[in-house]
């Protein structure tokens, strides 16, 4: 089957198995492998992306279920003489160790730190109408859908704080 | 992952003409493709129903809000008139699933969410619910997650949604649209079925049947509303236990109280006797400790699980506890103000 869609602000035409999902479609389709496979079930969160603005996991949705939606991936963030704040931030603070987790969580940051401006509150948030600080119990619960085997949760935390500041 | 046909469904007349027994609905897709991936389930036909229009707002309802199947999670945790008025959903669906999930997720969907046992998701193992008359491996293996009340010698499997937990306290019913375009309006109690002997059948929808809505009754101003989770992690686990509570109080004593209870039973499990037991008392650690001790399952539980009712017990009490002012309200707890 055929779907069109626009990733990282470019109209894609993809001719697929029913069966692919979105994050198959990028990376095998469209050769955009900075979006990562872990665990292929939501919880690793590695093949974070932006779909229609929003973070998600890729591999839990179709290809087919996307025609005409905008999806950003990692490559769509910035490029290595431009970095995005976050990517710049994470480079900074050595946000990574193996770097296998980095793109999803960068998008996802990403993504968290967009709803946070929206005053989107969490789990941990005191309070449901007053908007959160930038804490790092508030980083860590937020960014809780991504995973880092290396642990470098630290130094995660550094760079998405860090690049919060620099919004 | 089986092969299917796909349809993407524009009305609602066009999605209910291609359901039947060997169709699935799609809409988020965070659990459907989870289990399709594995094989548990093979539907022959996915009907997308994503791009219907009008099941993707909240509106007002006479003194409610009607949330449409398609408001995802996070939207309606965030939404201004939900944080207002009925502070314990948009607490019961932050302490759900990740924030990627919760942007995907939908309130139908997520009602719809199929069980997190072990022995579900295992396709070498016996299960009622995945392969109907096939056993249950849960009766004789391990166990942690598993229900406590409302279980059956054919299925012991936890309905593991936070956001149903938050509907069932506040007493939301689901809207839901036969083929016909005939619509039913269900409490809770009655869209879930128990398990008995058919734990494969876990509502009363029909197969021709969706969800169009789920709908809020007015809110309760001035109503102290708790979402409590225990779970084996900080974030991103389904609960062990969970508590949502209601509380009005009615000067120094306790008026109208509502309480359900998350990771018990196969749907979110009313606490309507407990609540009973407290209306109009004074609010007291021993008549907490008293009216949680009431809790008791029908059938003994499994013995890995046995210990979801102490805590559940001492849950409730913390719980109560700050709802009632005796003690500091912790993130969680919040006063329900008038739907802005």
């Amino acid at each position: 089957m055929q779907t069109t869609l626009t990733v990282n602000g470019e109209e894609r035409r993809l001719d697929h198995d029913v069966r692919t999902s979105l994050l198959d479609a990028l990376r095998d389709h469209l050769g955009l492998t900075g979006t990562k496979k872990g665990c292929d079930h939501g919880q690793c969160g590695a093949c974070t992306i932006l779909l229609n603005g929003k973070r998600i996991n890729a591999c839990l949705t179709l290809a087919a279920m996307h025609e005409g939606d905008e999806v950003t991936t990692i490559e769509g963030l910035g490029t290595p003489e431009a970095m995005s704040p976050l990517q710049s931030a994470f480079v900074t603070c050595d946000g990574y160790q193996c770097g296998f987790c980095t793109a999803g969580q960068i998008m996802s940051a990403t993504g968290m730190l967009a709803e946070l401006k929206e005053g989107m509150p969490s789990h941990v948030s005191p309070s449901l109408s007053e908007g959160s600080e930038m804490t790092d119990p508030e980083v860590a619960e937020r960014m809780s859908g991504n995973l880092c085997r290396c642990s470098a949760y630290p130094f995660i935390r550094e760079a998405i704080a860090m690049a919060s500041e620099d919004k | 992952m089986r092969d299917f046909t796909y349809l993407r469904a524009t009305d609602a007349d066009a999605a209910a003409e291609a359901l039947g027994p060997e169709a699935s609905i799609i809409a988020g897709g965070t659990n459907l493709l989870d289990l399709m991936k594995l094989q548990i389930m093979t539907p022959e036909r996915l009907v997308d129903i994503t791009r219907i229009d009008g099941l993707s707002t909240i509106e007002e309802d006479g003194d409610g809000l009607r949330i449409g199947a398609l408001v995802s999670n996070a939207a309606l945790a965030a939404d201004s008139r939900i944080r207002a008025g009925y502070p314990v959903l948009s607490r019961a669906i932050l302490a759900g699933a990740s924030g990627q999930i919760r942007n995907k997720a939908t309130t139908g969907g997520n009602l719809l969410q199929r069980t997190r046992c072990p022995y579900f998701y295992d396709t070498a193992m016996a299960c009622n619910k995945r392969a109907p008359g096939t056993g249950c491996a849960a009766q004789e293996g391990a166990g942690r997650m598993l229900a406590v009340f409302g279980t059956s010698e054919h299925c012991l499997a936890a309905h593991p949604s936070d956001m149903a937990v938050g509907l069932r306290v506040l007493g939301a019913t689901v809207e839901v649209r036969a083929a016909d375009g005939a619509l039913r309006t269900l409490a809770l109690d009655e869209f879930y079925t128990l398990p008995g002997d058919r734990p494969d059948i876990e509502t009363t929808l029909a197969p021709d049947e969706i969800i169009t809505a789920v709908v809020l009754p007015a809110p309760r101003a001035g109503s102290v509303q708790a979402y409590r989770k225990v779970r084996d992690r900080a974030s991103y686990a389904f609960a062990l236990v969970s508590v949502a509570a209601v509380v009005e109080m009615d000067g120094d004593r306790i008026g109208k109280v509502d309480l359900a209870f998350g990771g018990v039973g196969p749907r979110p499990w009313a606490g309507d006797d407990v609540a009973a037991a407290l209306a109009g008392e004074t609010p007291d650690e021993a008549l907490f400790r008293r009216a949680a001790g009431a809790l008791e399952p029908d059938r003994a539980p499994h013995p890995d699980a046995a210990f979801k009712l102490p805590l559940l017990r001492r849950t409730l009490v913390a719980v109560l506890r700050e709802a009632t002012g005796l003690a500091e309200a912790s993130p969680g707890t919040d006063h329900a103000k008038d739907a802005a």
